[in-house]
């Protein structure tokens, strides 16, 4: 938390936009950049002139493959946002990509920004005035708070779990070793390099193994499987469409427009999606649209969340039932599209079918409702109501980037004692990576380490 | 009662313990009429719990004051009857220095340093009262009605405040070693509005040294080369006295599980919160009762008396059972208990309430120091007595306080968790505790703080003048193992394989580099030093070797620091009105209120705040700065 470093982030929404920025602030945004970025004819970043738009590669300089084709304007201190250097870089190949770039970054040597830090910057550079202090302080707390609920709830389940593993058995090491530093004289079993190399190879391949699902092949995988599914022809695509705010789906009047799978990810409220369109479930004939059929049950089975549309202009049709019935057990939110048009769908029906689902009525073609359905997913998802299937997944660079760094202080650790290094050095990079995993739970661990000692030794005299 | 005015000083100090002591000289030393008042003239630096001092972590609070120019390590040195230095082989920042002493000559001594002491006066009496007009101290008052005026005062009352003794079913209002209690003090403090809590500890039985069989003991000698406290100590010789190691047995256990119902700590006749890492033996046996046996030191009290220390064996079990237990050890099959082991409960001031300064928030000028603030340990005692002896002198020179952070000194770590942190145990030093251990060593508190003590004028010219000459010795030394090339001929190449056991050269490198070779040390380069007159002493030598070898890691506390000096150097103002600021969180509220913290830095680490909460913090103080600004512009 100091003002001198630098900070990055994806500074447009995850999704909410087709293209995501990765922004860079601080006194080494344009060395950093540098470092990844190839301009035609190898101009160099400090060559490119103050706010204008450079076409480029980002290129990961450890593979030297090239990772997306971007835009990148550089603004110079102090007539920027934040009063220091600025650069942007506009990424084209969708989050996916934008996040290998932000990685990139931060292994150059940016921080990743606390939320709201770049205006926080700005206020502390002067770039704000005095009049929205408080505007910023308030969006500090929230945005931090939206943060750490999000975080924690996509802690509840496994990465928690898997982090407190780690952590609790660097504990014990270091528990042992400050006991027998702090307590000489006390016959306390000492510590062996064997066990000490042990448990660090151990935590060192268990950080692996985290990092491995966040990486970008698998990013794809992130998110909250939710699938859309209705009768042909309700508004599946125009909902996909409208939510992606892009024209992704193709949308017609035609019945039966969407014959494959189309899978996006899209952001809401700070909780990442993975949102499935479907093909319109009815019974057919046509061997294609079977196929479709048979896959979106497939994705059903799959799904976190389902959101089940319905017709307004519409009675409740057989299909419809069909449907209802073949997301029984999932965790579902029941929407009334075309609600801009006469009503003949029974709507007591609806509810009844329904139960402890929630029921919106929405417009997709007016626009309407779709900020209640993105309020209503993110309501049910702080609420626990819907949650993540499968594996642990890293979802967040936050994480990674601690667990990157506290995979090199383990590194450093264990190097350091095949070396023969003393323990009161080997407890340094023990230390610092047993924070940073506890900085990923948003765990003190103050005093951790001495309670610790009292609790399984018996010392003192 | 009747007063009547007795003197008038600068600075009074209550109470002339460990931290009294320190106090009383670094006044007096610093020019100031200073006055020392103790209960009674015979208990100055008294050692009620084993007659130890150092270990690891105290060690390094020892060798920092007297890098200060304290006394503690001076008087150890004096007093000294074995010496070890712990942690050998565990690495250069926890390496630490142990001593026995002979108690009553650490008394003795320390008692003659007061009395010779310019501008001390040392005097026996009991303080009942300290006298505060305007929420300014003005002097103290003794039990004869005495009056006492002074600019400033430091209360070091040690455990004696409001405490009680416990032996088994027998307790009484009393303070250590057959001592008075200070049962006014407290209520004086009290009244002053000061938070006190209630803590307890326990001591062991004294033996007698003729009923014991060694035979049936582990002997522990000291080391062979002692290495002394104190920087201004050259060199010791003296005869050592061994100690011993002896085990509690099953049927120890057994005795004590029997009379469990008897132990006013399990019976609950004692209230106070006892510390974690100083157990009781009923304690331990009770926590751990799958370990078969416990250590027992037996710790010869000094030279010239037969008083033995058994370590390891504190209690407040009634005495009949201190008999019963104690002879279960072997060795101790006929030990004649001289003193019994006692448990003590005592108030303490809650030490939030303290400024880094260590001077209470509420009262100008009045100081606390040592175990009144809730830490255990002479050591612990002593670091804080320099600091507010120190700081009262500069509050009466009217001058900037002395301020240690947690990356100057172990007494930085200390003095700030105990008013950051507050505390739920009496506060013991580890070195665990502090984050940038391989800076704070023991081997160069020095050069870490004599700098400061002289500047104060603690240290004087002849000493800072050595000071001087080691910290260019040094210098020289490093310039020179640079500038020292060696190029791989085969005669360097076989000394390094076949002589130092190392690999040969792959290209010319100098002796720095070669001396980061963990095989290769400092003395085994005199084989390529053709160049022999270059003979260090000990100290300069140990310096060179440790800056060389964890040079890497050096440099990354080092950066660790720079971090945390930044977030220190955000000063709070001191009106700070955190109920004003939109958007904290209501714990992280009421504890920044409760703290007053001096620094955003320091704010960071007072529990329940978080980092949106410092980034609010940020905010609003450019905020405020910016208010000013513009108010001064009109
Ligand atoms: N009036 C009205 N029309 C809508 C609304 N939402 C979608 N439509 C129209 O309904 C038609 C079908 O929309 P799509 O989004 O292609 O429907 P779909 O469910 O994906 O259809 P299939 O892919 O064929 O299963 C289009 O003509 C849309 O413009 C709405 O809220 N109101
Ligand atoms: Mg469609």
């Amino acid at each position: 938390m100091s003002e001198t470093d630098t900070i990055a982030a994806i500074s447009t929404p995850l999704g909410e936009a087709g293209i995501c920025i990765v922004r860079i602030s601080g006194r080494d945004a344009l060395n950093i950049a540098g470092e990844i970025f190839h301009a035609p004819k190898r101009k160099s970043i400090h060559e490119i002139p103050s706010r204008t738009i450079n076409y480029g590669k980002i290129v990961d300089p450890l593979s030297g493959q090239a990772v997306d084709e971007v835009l990148l304007s550089v603004m110079k201190a102090p007539f920027t946002y934040t009063r220091e250097d600025i650069v942007e870089i506009n990424c084209h190949g969708g989050i996916s990509a934008s996040k290998k770039v932000l990685e990139l970054v931060l292994e150059k040597g940016a921080r990743l920004a606390e939320p709201g830090e770049f205006t926080k910057r700005a206020f502390l550079n002067g770039r704000i005035d005095l009049s929205q202090a408080e505007a910023v302080m308030d969006l500090i707390s929230a945005k931090t708070d939206t943060a750490l609920t999000l975080a924690l709830s996509q802690l509840e389940g496994g990465l928690s779990k898997k982090i407190h593993l780690i952590m609790e058995s660097l504990l014990s090491i270091l528990a042992n070793i400050e006991a027998v530093i702090d307590f000489p004289e006390e016959d306390i079993d000492e510590i062996t390099t064997q066990q000490i190399i042990d448990t660090i190879g151990k935590s060192i391949e268990d950080i692996k193994g985290l990092l491995e699902t966040s990486d970008t092949g698998k990013i794809i995988k992130e998110g909250l499987n939710t699938v859309i599914i209705g009768k042909p022809n309700v508004g599946k695509s125009s909902l996909l469409n409208a939510l992606l705010d892009e024209k992704r789906a193709i949308v017609t009047n035609i019945p039966g427009t969407t014959r494959d799978i189309i899978e996006e990810f899209i952001n809401i409220k700070g909780i990442p999606l993975k949102i499935v369109d479907t093909a319109g479930i009815r019974e057919t004939e046509d061997i294609i649209e079977r196929i479709g059929v048979e896959k979106t049950k497939e994705f059903l089975h799959k799904a976190d969340l389902v959101l089940i549309m319905l017709d307004a202009a519409d009675e409740l049709t057989k299909e419809d039932i069909l449907i209802m019935e073949l997301v029984n057990d999932k965790r579902s939110i029941i929407l009334i599209n075309k609600s801009d048009l006469p009503q003949k769908l029974d709507e007591d029906e609806v509810y009844k079918m329904a139960g402890t689902n929630p029921v919106l009525k929405i417009s997709v073609l007016e626009n309407l409702g779709i900020d209640d359905l993105k309020q209503q997913i993110a309501d049910m998802f702080f609420k626990g109501e819907i949650e993540q299937k499968g594996s642990v997944i890293i979802t967040n660079i936050r994480h990674q980037d601690l667990l990157k760094k506290a995979l090199n202080n383990l590194k450093d650790a264990e190097n350091a004692v095949s070396l023969g290094m003393p323990l009161d050095l080997i407890t340094i990079d023990i230390k610092e990576a047993y924070y940073k995993l506890g900085e990923i739970i948003g765990e003190t661990v103050g005093d951790t380490i001495i309670d610790e000692i009292f609790s399984r030794f018996c010392v003192g005299k | 009662m009747t007063t009547y005015k007795a003197g008038k000083y600068d600075v009074i100090v209550v109470g002339a313990g460990h931290a009294g002591c320190e106090a009383a000289l670094a006044c007096a030393r610093m020019g100031l009429k200073t006055v020392v008042f103790t209960i009674n003239l015979d208990s100055i630096a008294l050692m009620p719990c084993n007659p130890a001092i150092g270990g690891p972590a105290k060690g390094h609070l020892v060798r920092e004051v007297d890098a200060l120019g304290g006394e503690m390590a001076v008087n150890t040195d004096k007093s000294l009857i074995q010496m070890k230095m712990l942690n050998t082989k565990k690495g250069p920042a926890v390496r630490a220095l142990r001593a026995q002493t002979d108690k009553r000559i650490y008394q003795d001594s320390m008692k003659l340093t007061l009395e010779r002491q310019d501008n001390l006066d040392v005097k026996q009496a009991e303080v009942v009262e300290i006298i505060v007009k305007n929420g300014k101290v003005q002097g103290v008052v003794t039990r004869t009605g005495a009056v006492f005026e002074g600019k400033a005062v430091i209360i070091t009352t040690g455990v004696y405040l409001k405490s009680r003794i416990i032996i088994g079913e027998v307790n009484f209002s009393g303070g250590p070693s057959g001592l008075f209690p200070a049962n006014r003090l407290s209520e004086c403090l009290k009244g002053f509005g000061f938070e006190l809590g209630r803590f307890k500890t326990d001591t062991s039985p004294r033996i007698d040294i003729r009923s014991i069989d060694f035979s049936k003991m582990t002997i522990q000698y000291g080391d062979e080369k002692i290495i002394p406290f104190s920087f201004t100590t050259p060199h010791i010789e003296i005869e050592q006295v061994p100690c011993w190691l002896t085990y509690t047995t099953e049927e120890t256990k057994n005795i004590i599980l029997d009379n469990i119902g008897r132990s006013p700590l399990f019976k609950g006749d004692i209230k106070g919160k006892g510390p974690r890492y100083c157990p009781s033996i009923e304690d331990k046996v009770v926590r751990f009762m799958d370990k078969p046996r416990h250590q027992v030191f037996i710790e010869p009290e000094g030279r010239t008396t037969t008083e033995i220390y058994v370590q390891g064996m504190n209690t407040s079990l009634p005495e009949d059972i201190q008999v019963k237990m104690i002879r279960t050890i072997p060795g101790l099959e006929n030990a004649e208990i001289m003193r019994a082991g006692y448990g003590i409960e005592y108030d303490y001031i809650v030490p939030t309430q303290l400024k880094p300064n260590l001077e209470t928030k509420t009262i100008n000028g009045l100081f606390t120091a040592g175990q009144i603030n809730g830490t255990s340990g002479y050591e612990e005692a002593a670091a804080q007595g320099i600091i507010a002896g120190i700081n009262a002198a500069l509050y009466v020179k009217g001058e900037e306080p002395l301020l240690l952070d947690r990356s100057d000194a172990y007494i930085g770590v200390l003095i700030d968790d105990l008013i950051t942190k507050g505390i739920k145990e009496p506060y013991r030093m580890l070195t665990s505790r502090a984050e940038y251990r391989l800076i704070l060593r023991q081997d160069n508190a020095d050069l870490r703080l004599t700098e400061k003590g002289y500047r104060l004028g603690l240290i004087d010219e002849e000493r800072y003048k050595k000071f001087l000459k080691k910290k260019e010795m040094i210098e020289t030394e490093l310039q020179r193992l640079t500038e020292t090339k060696l190029t791989p001929t085969e005669e360097i190449q076989e000394k390094l394989t076949d002589e130092l056991g190392s690999s040969p050269l792959k290209e010319p490198s100098n002796l720095i580099e070669l001396l980061r070779r963990p095989e290769i040390k400092y003395d085994s380069l005199k084989v390529f030093d053709y160049d022999t007159q270059h003979e260090l002493p000990r100290e300069a030598k140990e310096q060179v070797e440790i800056q060389v070898k964890y040079k890497g890691y050096i440099e990354k506390q080092t950066n660790q620091i720079s971090q945390f000096k930044r977030m220190e150097s955000r000063k709070l103002p001191k009106d700070i009105d955190y109920d004003k600021i939109k958007g904290l969180r209501t714990e992280a509220r009421e504890n920044l209120k409760k703290v007053m913290p001096d620094s955003i830095g320091q704010a960071s680490r007072i529990s329940g705040v978080n980092p949106a909460d410092i980034s609010i913090l940020l905010i609003y103080l450019e905020q405020q700065k910016r208010i000013r600004s513009a108010e001064d512009d009109k």
